[in-house]
């Protein structure tokens, strides 16, 4: 499997990217960690003519606070996200969704920034950033501007990234204390990406009743939802396993799965309640 | 481990591999790894109908692409070019085995048209400039559907999909059924199963100038039948075709045959004088390589009340895809050739209705009718049990072969060798702690979960499909080259063959060297395939080494100056028996053999085996599983496994034990992941890893392994095959503890694999059905 | 169709390459066929079988999945690059003693990910060395020796084996 011939340049700087994305138009893929572009390509399912390679910008990788945020560079890996320290302790559901993604040799290669843009809704990122409340930093040639996750996942494979941006930043509010995060997923046997997966973060005030709470569910149809209702039943609630469970339950309210080859849509429905109460559960437990 | 022991202790030693440390250093050497200077590079285009006729094909544009040397179509190449197909039934159907198509297309990847280029991308590019106009035909996937009248045929030249029927019949099965005060009866499918050895096939061919001879390099099973396949699909002479089965990674059945693809690559190469190398993909792979299983039972079992097995009837619909492969009609008669299995049933029908349909070939893999014919009987016990209220252990037992019926001749006119079932029985429910187990079961169940114990109880026999070859020669310094027919995929021929050979030449391992896979090394031999090597290929070996011995002494007697039955072997050659320090070395033996001999002795110290035991070994096994289901996500969890396997006399414990563990990580794919499926048009759905699942690390559970030894009386190493014991026992033990577990439920049979989606649908079915 | 050439400096196991590529060139097809370093393997083409494993800057990665041009300036490990003085390494020394492969066409790449892990955690559990393989597929072995394989040659790299 090799793929077509393409051109490639390695950019220097993310404003001589966007420049050639202006130039070769359609033509031209952005190339990150190549993990869902390169077996795309050797299939042929994608043969673009050039190839414009972020690898050897500098400054668009790594984990940093910035304010009350957690700032991750675009081409930061997924194994640098699962074994951050940053991550880890304040965003554990984070990591814990960076920590399931492919495998070692994958999460070793392949980023943040090329996943959430190539919005698969197999995906594990784009569920978990969707309870995070993340926000994506798009530098354009003309600019740069920050569009939250609701915004930013529109459809299967489809963002709001216009033809000549470039994302530089995944931006992640720090939740305050007394708040948890969890991701909890059921990978295909055998591709390892999400069958269904749910991510969870809950707010609780000291007495531990649940202040606020996001829920969502991937796997269930073009792009990562919100489990509005599931939401809306933890609020003002104490956090039992009883409230939990009746919360989850509603979890695939609202959504329309398509059923495939190893699950049926009914499956689904039923297993994203399942792990919406694992991801709300170990939320809940964690400090 | 080790490698240093006194040669008397080296049959039954776990020896570390011989073939070992070129493996690990990443200096093994398999068919891509081999690069030749002017080689050519070959790619097919395929194509993407099940079935259809093929209007135009025009490739004007890819002959014009850079690096591009030829492109040829089916009409482009002599008819004479075909894939041999021995017809093994009489009167079975054989389509049409063009190498590329010709006028139509019956299978997803059949291949249209070959180019062949510089480098392997410029091929490709080359076949995606290729236009190819179809009109689409209908198509059929499923072996049964296709029996149903006004299905549509595979193959628009043949009136039916039946490409051949055969029965075979014992006893009287009408009285048997007349007579029966129960009768189970059961439809059972086995999932098709993807080889999936992880080299993908390979060729690379090179000829010698003027039509000289041809070398190819192959990854097979078998070099010897493959050169003679190749002879025959190319119209070239055998003797001068050398084939070089250099380190074949992994095979399980799927590299016996001689695919289409190596006809192509040899043809090129000689037609454009340059050597051509063709590395399948993995999605051809998926598309173009045997696959397995995919036979549907539909058995009874008569019975007694008592639980005694007096009859059995079953009709196996086995879907052979649509081409046929030299191997492809085996497997459903080797499923037919065991069906009673382990038991007295001497009143037996056994039908096998081969089927085209519109996919891939399918094939001998690993267990090539064994696992099909196991799991056929061991689930109709297990619902004879349950129906009659006879504990399963109890019904087994009373219908088991027993010890001294053997050599026992089945129900289906077979003749098993050895065998003591109950004893292998016991030593798994020991190993088991089987009567906890259905304690804790009891418990789970008293609060309510799902957990199920099973079993099962086999036979697997190895060897038989003709001859094997084995030949050792003594060298001129004395130590020994060994050539077996028996040719190597990863089982680790070159350690337990140097163990055989060692240990009855009274020499250390490594004055042994194993040769293998090289039909200019070695004289004609057959291959590895059914688990037989150790059978066939030891055999051969065992008896040449005994030809070589006796020679010997007569050697060693006339060096000695003694009576050739005063010469005894001792460590490293012969002594004179009482005078152990009157000895001649090998190298002595060797010299004199090659030098000066008396009258009447023939030089040399060669002896070269065809080895017929006209029969097969019958190992045996038992296997017990204990499964656990999560009600909420139907996740079954596999929590014991013991396997209690009897391949007779041991040569290497821990090849058998790695045998046996690669075995059952197959049989778990089959039970709980593993299933290629078509839509009803034969559109190939799991076509790659992506949505095929085969076991990963995790997905293995903690596996105990025990053994019972009864010595195959009918071999002069007493030994049996092991190779697909793990894949015949494990499958229906796990099958047997899924269905336990679901038995509350009121769930009769589910068909493997056992996904979550899968029982969860079945759990909620039976509940929302008792609740109604 | 493009033609372009690029070129690439990659040290490989110590020794730096100068090499012509094309920008398609994947970095398993320059190991294997421009340097000759065929112990890397190829076992599928969307990237799940792991035999194409390699080090690059010390993290296992799929040498399937990477462009030969990305790679430039990078130092690789191969399984060729391994053994020391023709002396195994630890893990190739615990796949042979614990019949840790079969046909040994996943071994390189098997063995490339063990390596990987024991860098990071030199006392792994049965879990997590299951765990660390989950990127690797071995059709022979049922994976069973090669975790015992890989508790081998940990206690080997701790050295607190007792000698036999």
């Amino acid at each position: 499997m090799f793929p077509a011939n393409f051109g490639y340049v390695a950019a220097r700087s993310v404003e001589e990217a966007t420049e050639l994305l202006a130039k070769y138009g359609e033509e031209a893929k952005l190339l990150a960690g190549g993990h869902s572009l390169i077996p795309a390509m050797k299939l042929r399912l994608a043969s673009p003519r050039h190839l414009i390679d972020l690898g050897r910008v500098p400054g668009l990788s790594g984990i940093k606070v910035d304010g009350e945020t957690l700032s991750i560079g675009a081409l930061t890996v997924h194994a640098d996200v699962a074994s951050s320290d940053l991550a880890r302790h304040r965003l554990p559901g984070l990591a814990e969704a960076a920590s399931v993604i492919g495998d070692v040799q994958v999460r070793n290669r392949g980023t943040i920034g090329g996943s959430v843009a190539h919005a698969d809704p197999a995906a594990d990122f784009p569920v978990i950033l969707t309870a995070l409340d993340a926000s994506f930093v798009l530098q354009g040639r003309f600019g740069r501007r920050t569009v939250a996750a609701p915004d930013f996942f529109l459809d299967f494979y489809t963002t709001a990234l216009a033809p000549d941006e470039v994302l530089t930043e995944i931006r992640v509010p720090l939740p305050s204390s007394g708040s948890g995060t969890a991701y909890a997923k059921l990978p295909h046997p055998a591709s390892g990406y999400v069958v269904v997966s749910a991510a969870a973060l809950v707010v609780r005030d000291p007495s531990g009743r649940c202040v606020s709470a996001a829920v969502a569910i991937g796997g269930m149809g073009s792009r990562p939802q919100r489990a509005a209702a599931t939401e809306a039943s933890l609020h003002g609630q104490p956090l039992t396993p009883e409230v939990i469970a009746a919360a989850a339950a509603k979890a695939s309210e609202g959504t329309d799965p398509e059923s495939d080859l190893y699950a049926s849509a009914d499956y689904k429905r039923h297993i994203a309640t399942v792990y919406a109460r694992q991801a709300i559960e170990t939320a809940a437990s964690r400090k | 481990m080790t490698t240093q022991r006194a040669p008397s202790g080296l049959i039954g030693a776990s020896i570390r591999r011989v073939e070992d440390p070129l493996l690990v250093t990443g200096k093994g050497c398999y068919v891509d790894d081999i690069q030749l200077p002017g080689m050519l590079h070959i790619a097919f285009l395929r194509s993407p109908y099940p079935h259809a006729k093929i209007i135009s094909i025009d490739t004007a544009a890819a002959k014009a692409m850079p690096g591009v040397v030829a492109v040829l179509t089916g009409d482009d190449l002599s008819e004479h070019l075909k894939v041999p197909v021995p017809s093994i039934v009489r009167g079975m159907k054989i389509p049409p085995q063009p190498v590329l198509a010709r006028g139509a297309v019956h299978a997803a990847g059949a291949p249209v048209a070959v180019v062949a280029a510089e480098s392997r991308a410029l091929a490709e590019d080359a076949t995606s400039a290729i236009e190819v106009e179809y009109e689409s035909l209908p198509a059929v996937a499923d072996a049964e559907k296709a029996l149903e009248p006004g299905a549509p045929l595979a193959h628009e030249e043949f009136d039916s999909n039946v490409c051949y029927t055969v029965t075979k019949k014992g006893g009287d099965v009408d009285q048997a059924f007349a007579a029966a005060e129960h009768v189970v009866r059961m439809h059972i499918a086995s999932p098709r199963l993807v080889a999936m050895a992880l080299e993908p096939r390979g060729v690379l061919a090179s000829p010698e100038p003027m039509g000289q001879g041809l070398t190819v390099w192959l990854s097979t099973q078998g070099p010897h039948r493959a050169r003679a396949d190749l002879a025959t699909g190319l119209g070239f002479p055998e003797h001068k075709i050398r084939v070089i089965a250099p380190d074949i990674g992994g095979a399980f059945g799927s590299k016996g045959p001689l695919y289409r693809e190596y006809i192509v690559a040899a043809h090129l190469a000689l037609k454009l004088g340059r050597p051509v190398k063709w590395i399948s993909t993995r999605s051809e792979d998926f598309l173009t390589t045997n696959q397995g299983r995919d036979q549907a039972m539909t058995s009874e079992l008569a019975l007694k009340r008592d639980g005694t097995m007096i009859g059995l009837k079953v009709r196996v619909a086995a879907n052979l895809g649509a081409y046929l492969q030299s191997n492809t009609a085996g497997p459903p008669q080797r499923m037919m050739a065991m069906a009673p299995g382990c038991y007295q049933i001497r009143n037996c029908h056994v039908e096998v209705v081969a089927v085209f349909t519109n996919t891939v070939s399918t094939g001998p893999y690993r267990g090539a009718g064994r696992p099909e014919s196991v799991l056929n009987i061991e689930r109709l016990v297990d619902k004879a049990a349950a129906d009659l209220g006879i504990d399963r252990l109890e019904i087994r037992r009373k219908n088991f072969i027993r010890p001294e019926q053997f050599p026992y001749k089945t129900g289906v006119g077979v003749e098993y060798d050895s065998g003591d079932y109950g004893r292998s029985l016991d030593e798994a429910l020991r190993l088991s702690n089987y009567d906890e187990l259905i304690r804790q079961r009891d418990q789970a169940r008293k609060r309510g979960e799902l957990v199920g114990v099973g079993i099962s109880t086999f036979v697997e026999p190895s060897g038989g499909a003709g001859f094997e070859s084995g030949a050792v020669r003594v060298e001129r310094t004395g130590v020994i080259t060994v050539l077996t027919g028996s040719s190597s995929h990863g089982q680790g021929h070159e350690t337990a063959f140097a163990q055989v050979a060692a240990e009855k030449l009274r020499v250390s391992m490594d004055q042994v060297a194993i040769r293998h896979g090289d039909t200019l090394a070695v004289q004609q031999g057959v291959g590895t395939f059914g688990s037989r090597s150790a059978v066939m290929g030891g055999g051969a070996l065992a008896v040449a080494v005994d030809r070589i011995v006796e020679k010997a002494r007569r050697i060693a007697a006339h060096l000695l100056e003694a009576a050739p039955e005063d010469i005894v072997q001792a460590d490293g050659g012969f002594a004179v028996t009482g005078v152990p320090e009157k000895k001649v070395t090998w190298r002595q033996v060797a010299g004199a053999a090659y030098g000066r001999l008396p009258k009447g002795m023939e030089p040399g110290l060669q002896e070269t085996v065809f080895f017929d035991p006209k029969r097969e070994a019958w190992g045996f096994g038992a296997h017990v599983a204990l499964v656990r289901i999560d009600r909420e996500t139907g996740s079954p969890t596999l929590e014991k496994l013991v396997l209690v396997d009897d391949c007779g006399v041991i040569i290497n414990p821990m090849l058998v034990e790695g045998q046996v563990h690669g075995g059952v990580a197959q049989g778990l794919g089959e039970a709980f992941r593993e299933q290629m499926l078509y839509g009803d048009d034969g559109e190939a759905l799991t076509g790659s890893l992506m949505n095929y699942a085969v076991p990963r690390a995790s997905d293995m559970p903690p596996l105990v392994l025990g053994e019972t030894v009864t010595p195959n009386p009918f071999h002069p190493l007493g030994v049996k095959g092991v190779g697909e014991a793990g894949c015949n026992g494990a499958p229906p033990a796990v099958a047997n503890a899924v269905m336990d577990a679901l038995a509350p439920l009121g769930i009769d049979h589910i068909d493997m694999p056992y996904t979550a989606p899968k029982l969860w649908e079945a759990i909620r079915q039976a509940e929302s059905k008792k609740r109604s | 169709m493009n033609d372009e050439r690029i070129t690439v400096g990659i040290t490989v196991n110590g020794v730096t390459h100068r090499a012509v590529v094309e920008p398609r060139t994947l970095l398993v097809y320059f190991l294997r066929e421009q340097l000759g370093l065929t112990g890397t393997h190829v076992g599928c083409d969307t990237s799940q079988c792991g035999a194409c494993t390699v080090h690059l800057n010390g993290r296992a990665v799929k040498s399937c999945t990477i462009f030969a041009v990305q790679a430039d300036g990078a130092e690789i490990t191969t399984i060729e690059g391994l053994a020391r003085d023709s002396a195994l390494h630890p893990v190739q020394e615990g796949f042979r003693e614990k019949h840790g492969l079969q046909c040994g066409y996943c071994t390189p790449g098997m063995i490339m990910s063990a390596v990987h892990l024991l860098q990071a955690n030199p006392r792994p559990t049965d879990a997590e060395i299951k765990h660390a393989l989950e990127g690797n597929i071995c059709r022979c072995t049922g994976y069973v020796n090669i975790v015992e394989a890989v508790k081998w040659a940990a206690e080997r790299m701790r050295g607190d084996h007792v000698s036999r």
